[in-house]
């Protein structure tokens, strides 16, 4: 059984999604893994150093250049054949292309694995995570996306594995990419950070989100929101964690003004250590905190900033 | 042009759901079911296309027990004009669904459908995508703004780092994220003539679908609780006890 693994990349380096997609791909067999892009050989370089892969395909064409789903998905056909399993981890991208590709095979793709139970059974979180299902699929070929706060990631380094050049598929023409805005941050991305804070409604407005960024940079910590935060306009969507948002399982998850919706709950729950600071102590983010303080944000967080600074 | 827009019947997004002591799956007997609340936001949409002038007619379409119906009535009072309702009692899992919509779409000839990005019980987040590959069309996912000219759409999407702009020939799918729109609340007036809405029945086999499952459910588990840890009384023994005792900073 040989498993192929389309991974996220930036053109340079491989997202760290991607590395648990590989580690998931790892418990199946061997593993072949995909970069497709435009000028993306270094990208290809680096999957070529991650422990466990045996091959790399790159496909280096200006249709791949952003992501589009429809040639991503008529690429996957293509090099469909070889494979018993075709994985991605459970971003925008992978949620993009995998079901289009599945469709196209003719596969009920499996979405968001948590665990490998074997070559054809998987668990995955129903129910924003209030339910672990584990589902056996009848498809000879299976197409997956991987939850990757699941999964530790395989370094970034430590393989030798060979590239090769994808075949070149005849690609539809019916989406165009035009432009995109990301956020520019100097601070570790949601899905990738060791530790997370994030605002809820409690902070009132998007100008008292800089109140956790000193003790963002103290911590080398990633910025995150509640939905209630993102749906009152106070941070874009990007920030949003939760069931509909980003899944994170970071080593301290920092809940400020957050009241523990389970929208939310299911996107962070798995974090190591939780702690929330809420004024209202019956907040039912207390029930899964570790550390709870029953505080009025504008004071603690000021005060937190102080002590961490304090070092 | 014609928008249809497929809607699922799901428990409200406001219960806990409970396991089943036998591990068969999700209790639902008494819960009570609501449209997804991403199905609502594309409905939303296609009625204020119609609003516009761009959208001539909305197709609300639903899939399952007899009692998808009210999903589609919902949908009738927010403004849809007909609906459609595939019955079936069997479990209809994401490809099934995608290729009864393919096959609604061959005989309705839609020039755009607009579909929640997941439904918030399965949380697979794949349908729209797969009808879009089975009809050839391109996909506009996690969509939070859309804007028609000619026989174009320019999608901005939600993606991980930010937004990102695609434009689409259509017919296109689109798959709705949480700020494309706020969904408004049917009136009263509007839920007394949605009744007199027609709603047509059809089958799988009429639409010569075979919807069986690809996926055996082997069990549902409860998820491992978290207990709840300690409150501390101040800042300094929070980061005191971040320290010494988790040594997560």
């Amino acid at each position: 059984m040989t498993a192929l693994v389309l991974l996220d990349h930036d053109n340079a380096a491989i997202k760290q999604p991607a590395r648990s997609a590989v580690a998931a791909a790892l418990k199946l067999g061997e593993v072949h893994v995909l970069v497709a892009g435009h000028g993306a050989r270094a990208a290809a370089d680096a999957a070529a150093k991650l422990p466990g892969v045996a091959k790399v395909i790159l496909a280096d064409a200006e249709p791949y250049a952003h992501g589009l789903a429809e040639p991503l998905a008529a690429l996957l056909v293509a090099l469909a054949p070889g494979y018993s399993h075709i994985l991605a981890a459970a971003t925008a991208y992978g949620k993009n292309v995998m079901p289009r590709a599945a469709a196209l095979l003719d596969v009920q793709p499996i979405s968001d694995i948590s665990a490998v139970v074997d070559a054809d059974t998987f668990v995955r979180p129903i129910y924003a995570g209030n339910a672990l299902a584990t589902v056996r699929s009848s498809d000879t070929k299976k197409l997956i996306t991987v939850r990757a706060a699941s999964f530790d990631p395989v370094p970034a380094e430590g393989g030798s594995a060979p590239v090769e050049a994808a075949p070149s598929v005849d690609l539809p023409g019916i989406s165009r990419f035009i432009s995109s805005e990301l956020s520019r941050s100097e601070r570790p991305e949601l899905t990738a950070a060791r530790v997370v804070i994030s605002g809820g409604r409690g902070m009132q407005n998007g100008e008292n989100f800089k109140l956790l960024e000193p003790i963002a940079d103290a911590l080398n910590a990633a910025v995150g929101a509640s939905r209630a935060a993102v749906d009152a306009g106070f941070v874009p969507n990007d920030y949003q964690v939760g069931q509909t948002g980003k899944i994170v399982a970071p080593d301290l998850y920092v809940a400020v003004g957050i009241s523990g919706a389970i929208q939310h709950l299911a996107g962070m729950k798995d974090s190591k250590v939780i702690v929330a600071i809420n004024k209202d102590e019956e907040a039912p983010i207390f029930q899964v905190a570790d550390y709870g303080l029953v505080a009025d944000l504008f004071v603690a967080l000021p005060a937190l900033s102080a002590e961490l600074g304090r070092g | 042009m014609k928008v249809l827009v497929p809607v699922k019947r799901v428990v409200d997004y406001n219960v806990k759901v409970r396991v089943r002591a036998d591990g068969t799956g999700v209790e639902t007997a008494g819960v009570k079911m609501s449209m997804n609340p991403f199905d609502e936001i594309a409905v939303e949409e296609a009625v204020r296309l119609k609003e516009k002038g761009i959208a001539t007619e909305v197709v609300a379409v639903s899939l399952g027990i007899a009692a998808c119906a009210e999903t589609i009535r919902t949908a009738l009072a927010m403004g849809a004009d007909r609906g459609i309702l595939v019955e079936s009692d069997a479990e209809l899992q994401p490809l099934a669904v995608a290729k009864l919509l393919a096959a609604i779409a061959g005989r309705e000839q839609p020039g755009l459908m607009i579909l929640g990005k997941q439904a918030i019980d399965d949380d697979m987040n794949a349908t729209g995508q797969m009808l879009a590959a089975l009809l050839g069309w391109p996909q506009g996912t996690f969509a939070s703004k859309l804007t028609i000219e000619g026989d174009g759409i320019t999608v901005t999407r939600e993606v991980d780092g930010g937004l990102e702009t695609v434009a689409l020939r259509l017919p296109a799918i689109i798959t709705t994220d949480l700020r494309l729109n706020e969904p408004r609340y049917a009136s009263l007036p509007n839920i007394m003539k949605a009744r007199k809405k027609p709603i047509e029945t059809l089958k799988p086999a009429d639409l010569g679908v075979d919807p069986a499952p690809r996926l055996h459910l082997v069990k549902v588990v409860e998820p491992a609780k978290r207990k709840a840890g300690v409150k501390v009384a101040s800042v300094a023994e929070l980061v005191a006890k971040l320290k010494t005792e988790a040594k997560v900073i």
